[in-house]
């Protein structure tokens, strides 16, 4: 994607360009700017192609300086929570820094639940955020809040900017910070009259000055040591990846430590894609909605290596019955994960790339052949199964048709709830960076718009959003962006006529008393699509489904997939709350 | 069990409010917290003393390191650290026990900073352990007001304070030589 609006492959319409006054100039030292501009000359300098935002009182400084200068690309959202979805979608897909932008008071609350997203799912995000002036700051001014108070458990860092001189160092640390270490978002909070004090620009990048910041990425050599020879004694080894693979850009190199030593891999749902869903040695997703197979295999496993993964309850149901025989070793970037939920044998703090490159050198070829002989007779005996009902749509073969059509190779959006499960659990993601969702957070609503930040970062991949019905309404004003910059992006609708997830629970913990889950028929999702100018088509019979899939799929600009399916499916396996495990119910399903 | 940390910060607004929220974010049970600039005006230092067991104080060290505004974390606990506190406490004495109130303070260790109509104010440092001994008998006159500043503490010399580092085993940070008095 340029630099430049007028040279990106997915432009805005003739009538939506940002139109500029005059030609771009770069920016020489000595020159005199407005603190606004020195913070759009630094994203410029830093590489940020793209920003997400909404314009407001406190952060027209900054919206005039974009203007004028012309630079980054700026999309413009039509909810601030849709800029910190598509920041973090935008920073998933493509692994650099997202960067979103809002004004001060109500503007920068929207971005909470954003920001919050990507922290839990260690996302790099930048986010600026207009402020009332210094003067009028603690006065409850109009459109003010303590944005730095409200974000500062959500976020990696913050900056209350207090002088124009300090926003090259801010912007260049902030970033560097964000990207970094353990990947977060960042925010810089910039009053409007710093925004306009004049300035002197000087050289960039400016040094960084953070003596309390040093992230350890280089693993301890004897540690690395420790772990090859727990390797090597083990005789049922399992690698257990998340999220921190993807981000370190590792999963080759599990690949090859699994191939080396014959060792097969679970995924988090953060780490789906790390190693392909179709090697052999996948064995997919673990926990709470994991298959039978790879819970069982957690369990019966006797060396547990975690890469990037934190042992999330959703993974390990019961902490104290999780990988019982198994001695641990755990590789991660960040320092208190280690020890915070698990006990482990061998701790490793590096970046799992690095500590990968140490540890596979040392580590023998070796076969596991009873192992993985036991493990393919749970996958025979327990396989993932679901239900059909004749002359309905079952949500999975949706999830099953998209895998197909797009060879697993297709970067799938989904928002939170059954849909994201059925995914998580059927579409077999063929490399790092195809799986985007909210992990942690599991915040509905993320779908529509962080599948526009990774169409808008991966421009030359298919991009598909999944998304139930009901998240998909929490922000579906999106659409808006899609159409005006006309994104070919597929939004597919599993669209059951309920909030799923909670009307599952509610079917199994609370004897079917479906309290506000079920939602009345409607609104017409075509019709609201039709309403932006977006095609779409509502299908309900399983025989016309992979036809309508392939049709959406294809669509150039994007489209709506209102998928009708049947309400009673649900995400089978499951732990329930406070099980081990290996203790799911609905292991054995059942094909028509 | 209690345990004493020095943590030295970037002396920064905000910064005491970073510690703190992670403390009741992430539930750790916190005793005192005691913050002051040190010689460097750039750098402040802060004691915090805890009740926490194993791994409770690793996962706070560690969080603690988390934060960009954290330069150091030692856990000084086992290195019989030199600890104060100042209690300022206003003791109930009108003029008919006002001299009792003086010599029973002197006879405790406080020293008498201020004297009213119907009151006497004293000043107690020490260990914490010492000076709630004293208040304990000061307790008869009844207290007024009583203000604590929470403890400080430092290591004693010759003694190396364990950093905290992230992950067992990663040498502490080359501060000294960047210029960084580790206090």
């Amino acid at each position: 994607m340029g630099i430049d609006t007028a040279r990106g492959p997915n432009n805005a319409p003739e009538g939506h360009r940002l139109s500029r006054t005059e030609a771009p100039a770069g920016i020489a030292p000595g020159q005199e700017v407005s603190g606004a501009e020195a913070l759009i000359w630094a994203l410029v300098e830093e590489g940020v192609e793209v920003v997400f935002g909404y314009p407001g009182g406190a952060i027209m400084p900054v919206y005039d300086a974009l203007y004028r200068i012309g630079r980054p690309r700026h999309v413009l959202v039509r909810h601030e929570q849709g800029a910190a979805h598509m920041a973090e979608g935008y920073a998933r897909a493509s692994g650099r820094v997202g960067v979103c932008m809002a004004t001060s008071g109500p503007g920068a609350t929207n971005l909470v639940t954003g920001l919050a997203s990507a922290h839990m799912d260690s996302v790099p995000v930048l986010a600026i955020t207009g402020q009332v002036a210094t003067s009028a700051i603690g006065r409850d001014a109009f459109q003010e809040a303590d944005v730095c108070g409200v974000t500062m458990p959500i976020t990696k860092h913050n900056y209350s900017v207090r002088r124009a001189c300090d926003i090259p160092s801010v912007v260049h640390e902030a970033i560097y910070i964000a990207r970094t270490g353990r990947p977060g978002p960042v925010l810089i909070d910039l009053p409007k009259d710093v925004a306009n004090e004049r300035v002197r620009w000087m050289p960039y990048p400016p040094p960084l000055d953070l003596p309390g910041y040093r992230p350890t990425t280089a693993g301890h050599p004897r540690q690395i040591e420790a772990a090859a020879r727990l390797v090597e004694e083990s005789r049922r080894p399992l690698l257990y990846v998340g999220g921190g693979v993807v981000t370190a850009g590792a999963g080759e190199l599990v690949v090859e430590l699994a191939e080396r030593a014959q060792i097969p891999v679970v995924m988090t749902l953060m780490g789906l894609g790390a190693v392909p869903g179709r090697h052999p040695l996948s064995l997919g997703m673990l926990g709470m909605h994991g298959a039978a197979w790879a819970n069982y295999a957690v369990q019966h496993a006797d060396l547990l290596i975690a890469v990037g993964a934190r042992f999330d309850d959703r993974v390990t149901g019961d902490v104290t019955r999780f990988a019982p025989g198994a001695r641990k070793i755990h590789i991660d970037v960040d320092p208190a994960e280690i020890g915070k939920n698990v006990a482990v044998d061998v701790p490793i703090v590096g970046d799992a790339r690095r500590v990968l490159e140490e540890l596979i050198p040392l580590v023998a070829p070796a076969g596991h052949d009873a192992w993985l002989e036991q493990i393919r007779t749970w996958q025979d005996e327990y396989p993932l199964l679901y239900e059909r009902t004749p002359g309905v749509v079952a949500p999975q073969d949706v999830v099953v048709a998209l895998d197909t059509l797009t060879a697993g190779e297709a970067v799938v959006v989904t928002d939170v709830g059954q849909h994201q499960m059925w995914v998580a659990q059927f579409y077999r993601f063929q490399a790092p960076r195809l799986q985007i969702t909210s992990g942690g957070l599991g915040a509905m609503g993320f779908g529509l718009p962080a599948a526009i930040g990774a169409r808008l970062a991966v421009p030359d991949r298919p991009v598909v959003a999944v998304v139930g019905d009901g998240g998909f309404l929490m922000t579906v004003q999106e659409l808006a962006v899609a159409a005006q910059l006309q994104l070919p992006l597929p939004i597919v609708v599993i669209n059951n006529g309920a909030l799923g997830m909670v009307r599952q629970w509610q079917e199994i913990f609370y004897e079917g008393r479906y309290a506000e889950s079920l939602l009345p028929p409607g609104p017409d999702l075509v019709a609201i699509a039709r309403g932006f100018g977006v095609p779409g088509r509502r299908v309900d019979r399983p025989e016309e489904m992979t036809a309508a899939l392939a049709e959406a799929l294809a669509a150039p600009g994007p489209y709506v997939l209102d998928v009708v399916v049947d309400p009673s499916a649900l995400v089978l396996p499951m732990v329930p709350p406070g099980r081990a495990i290996d203790e799911m119910t609905g292991v054995k399903g059942r094909v028509e | 069990m209690r345990r004493v940390l020095a943590v030295l910060v970037r002396n920064q607004p905000g910064v005491m409010t970073r510690v703190s929220a992670l403390f009741s974010r992430r539930g750790f049970n916190i005793q005192s917290v005691a913050v002051g600039a040190t010689d460097d005006p750039a750098l402040a230092r802060m004691t915090l003393v805890l009740d926490e067991d194993e791994p409770g104080v690793e996962q706070v060290t560690k969080q603690l390191h988390k934060l960009v505004d954290v330069i150091k974390v030692s856990d000084i606990t086992d290195d019989e650290p030199i600890e104060r506190e100042l209690v300022l406490v206003r003791l109930a004495a009108d003029a008919s026990r006002r001299l009792e109130a003086a010599q029973m303070a002197q006879l405790v260790g406080a020293r008498l900073v201020d004297v009213g109509e119907e009151s006497v104010t004293v000043e107690l440092t020490g260990p914490t352990a010492d000076v709630e001994a004293a208040l304990r008998i000061l307790r008869a006159f009844g207290f007024k007001e009583l203000v604590r500043s929470g403890t400080v503490a430092m290591a004693r010399p010759g003694r190396v304070a364990r950093t905290a580092g992230p992950a067992g085993g990663v040498p502490p940070s080359k501060l000294a030589s960047e210029g960084v008095r580790v206090i």
